[in-house]
């Protein structure tokens, strides 16, 4: 039996004009049928381009320049046209992070619905409109025949993203991937959103890929974690192991960042510095510049990732000191002093 | 979408007050309603108790009130060289000029979308590079020069087309069409392609720029993740967008095209509006010239008036916003 999904060794690169930028880097993570994975990370981290690769809609001059994406066996990234576009919408649904901009202004909420069925079914206009009354039931919209003729604006934010989750499950999918799927919402209704997202999921034995940078979320929704940072898997493994036991430097500065764990009053937790650009990565751990646990390794050598305990963690501290990690007190501030050669690498610029 | 054009035509007749005023000013100032009634061969006696009898020396504002009150009994005053009410000689030339606009603004239609939407879509298409090169060279040529050149070509040198006069026209109760006629309609080719060259080269970039920002979007990116067929995606989900702001500009244009057809027409000796137009300044035909300002402001506000109707009518958001 195949996995759901197996994303192996991805690399995406985007063809600027001044060279080539390597956004996604050897990233590679299973997902098995109504399995639920969370991927988190910075801004810029490249989540949301991993998830746009898995269905081969990278934006332009993105590419997949390394590794598959093998969908139920079938490596999606060397299918044609006609077959990829028959597996998007149907068989892996997206849905987006913000609701307002996501549905086509234009076009009634019913007809949005009814040309994803059309798309990928033969039958007739009436029979898919049935399934689309279904489907709004299911994110329960009140009184669905009528908001299948209206249009997004007569909807609220909250109201909306139902929509768009409601055109995600139209075909029935075995994967979601939802990136961000409530961070443009009020805070009052994200949970209301996530809550039905997960049920609809596990009810359809849905696969979901939750793309977020809200670990609280994660680990209420998800099994599976993958933490990234600047292009590349830095831990993955179950969500509650790693949510409760982070062995990754830069994971364990995620949940502390969290506001739920610290005691009220104190102050709020960041791990200092900020993520580098892709244009200008360090050599060696793209996160050493930031880690208080940095040893000389880490500055020359890219960590890969190693089994530790039930989990895998690229970390050159954890994997030799066997998840005891004793800070060494060498948090030094990187400066972005490198620019991009043609051939994507990041080199050292000498003077200004 | 009834308060939606209850409001617009509430606008459209606030802009018709301002043309009448200005209107109204021209000729107050410098028109002669004295020479258009009785001619220049009258003793200043005779002039002086006619001005009074024909009310010139009341008030400006009562002057104006009673133009206005004529205007809309449909009395734009006398026209000095066709001894005719003014309206009236404009009616019998406006069919030449609607007929041009007309066409030209079906070529517009017709060519421009489809191109627009081309070189959005495939933009290193060696054919969208050549178009965009093109366009821009197109918008600063000049329309007299279009025209020359087309004449020069289609009419002097291969003598396919006629260069000059609307050819055989047919008469539908008192419209004077050219539409209907073989002859007519070879006639119409080199004016109107002349005049919708001003405008191509605008329309199509304008739809380009539209099409291609559209493409953009979050919700096109939503259409190509929901797997629908780039046929739909681009002709419904990106089209209907595109066209939002293109029916807005295209309203505008048309009104600015009848300034156009002043050129146009009087190099293909065109019998309209536009031709008549120069003729009336020549032979200082003040009231015909201020019922051709006012006809074309009519002109104006009606195409418009049904543009923002239309483009009601294709955004939603305007519709509901009617509704309520
Ligand atoms: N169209 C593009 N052109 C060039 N580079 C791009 C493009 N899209 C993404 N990138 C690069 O890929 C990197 C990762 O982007 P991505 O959108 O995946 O981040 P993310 O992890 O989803 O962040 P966020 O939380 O802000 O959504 C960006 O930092 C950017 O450098
Ligand atoms: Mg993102």
């Amino acid at each position: 039996m195949h996995h759901l999904l197996e994303v192996q060794d991805l690399e995406v690169k985007f063809a600027l004009r001044f060279g080539e930028l390597t956004a996604i880097n050897g990233v590679g993570f299973t997902l098995e049928r109504g399995e639920r994975m969370g991927l988190v990370g910075e801004s810029g981290a490249g989540k949301s381009v991993t998830g746009f690769a898995i269905i081969n809609l990278i934006s332009k001059p993105g590419y997949i320049s390394r590794g598959r994406v093998l969908f139920e066996g079938r490596a999606l990234n060397q299918l044609s046209h006609e077959a990829m576009r028959d597996i998007r919408g149907n068989r892996i649904s997206m849905i987006f992070q913000d609701p307002m901009m996501t549905l086509n202004p234009v076009l009634t909420v019913g007809t949005q619905m009814v040309e994803t069925l059309l798309a990928h079914r033969r039958i007739s206009r009436q029979a898919a409109a049935k399934i689309a009354l279904d489907k709004l039931r299911m994110v329960q919209i009140p009184s669905p025949e009528k908001r299948l003729t209206q249009y997004p604006h007569e909807f609220s934010g909250g109201m909306r993203q139902r929509i768009v989750i409601a055109i995600a499950l139209v075909t029935d999918p075995a994967l979601i991937i939802a990136d961000e799927p409530t961070t443009a919402l009020d805070v009052t209704i994200q949970a209301e959103i996530m809550e039905l997202l997960l049920e609809l999921c596990q009810a359809q034995k849905t696969g979901l890929v939750l793309i977020t940078h809200d670990l609280a979320v994660v680990s209420q929704v998800t099994e599976k974690l993958a933490v990234m940072y600047a292009g590349s898997i830095v831990e993955k493994g179950a969500t509650d192991v790693i949510v409760n036991d982070p062995a990754h430097p830069y994971t364990q500065g995620l949940i502390r960042a969290l506001p739920g764990i610290i005691t009220p009053g104190s102050r709020l937790h960041q791990i200092p510095g900020v993520m580098p650009s892709l244009t200008s990565i360090p050599p060696g751990c793209p996160f050493h510049p930031r880690c208080p646990f940095c040893a000389a390794v880490c500055r020359t050598t890219p960590p890969h990732l190693a089994p530790v305990d039930s989990r895998q963690v690229a970390c050159h501290m954890v994997a030799t000191q066997n998840g005891r990690l004793e800070p060494t007190g060498i948090v030094e501030t990187w400066q972005p002093d490198t620019r991009m050669t043609a051939t994507g690498k990041a080199v050292e610029t000498h003077g200004r | 979408m009834f308060a939606f054009i209850v409001r617009r035509i509430g606008q459209a007749v606030l802009v018709m007050l301002v043309i009448s005023l200005v209107g109204f000013s021209i000729k107050n100032r410098i028109g002669d309603p004295v020479r258009d009634v009785v001619g220049e061969r009258v003793t200043p006696a005779e002039r002086a108790a006619l001005r009074q009898k024909l009310g010139l020396n009341d008030p400006f504002l009562v002057q104006y009130v009673r133009f206005v009150e004529n205007a809309l009994k449909g009395d734009l005053g006398l026209s000095f060289f066709y001894k005719k009410p003014a309206l009236k000689v404009i009616i019998s030339k406006a069919p030449a000029t609607l007929e041009l606009v007309f066409v030209t603004a079906l070529i517009l239609i017709v060519v421009s979308l489809p191109i627009g939407v081309f070189t959005a879509i495939r933009p290193r298409n060696w054919f969208s590079r050549f178009t965009m090169a093109f366009s821009t060279l197109g918008v600063s040529i000049p329309v007299f020069l279009t025209a020359i050149l087309l004449i020069y070509v289609f009419a002097v040198t291969l003598n396919w087309l006629p260069s000059y006069g609307r050819g055989l026209t047919v008469d539908i109760g008192g419209w004077q069409s050219g539409l209907l006629t073989l002859d007519g309609l070879k006639h119409l080719i080199l004016p109107s392609i002349s005049l919708a060259s001003i405008m191509l080269p605008l329309f199509i970039r304008l739809i380009r720029a539209e099409m291609m920002e559209i493409l953009e979007t979050e919700y096109i990116k939503f259409a190509w993740a929901k797997g629908l067929r780039r046929s739909r995606i681009w002709f419904l989900h990106a089209f209907k967008n595109t066209l939002l702001p293109v029916i807005t500009v295209f309203g505008v244009q048309i009104g600015i095209m009848f300034a156009f057809t002043i050129l146009t027409e009087t190099v293909f000796q065109w019998q309209g509006m536009g031709f008549m137009f120069l003729e009336a300044v020549e032979r200082s035909d003040t009231s015909l010239l201020v019922a051709y300002l006012v006809v074309v402001g009519v002109i104006f506000v009606v195409v418009n008036t049904l543009v923002d109707i239309i483009y009601g009518l294709v955004n939603p958001t305007v519709r509901v916003a009617g509704r309520k």
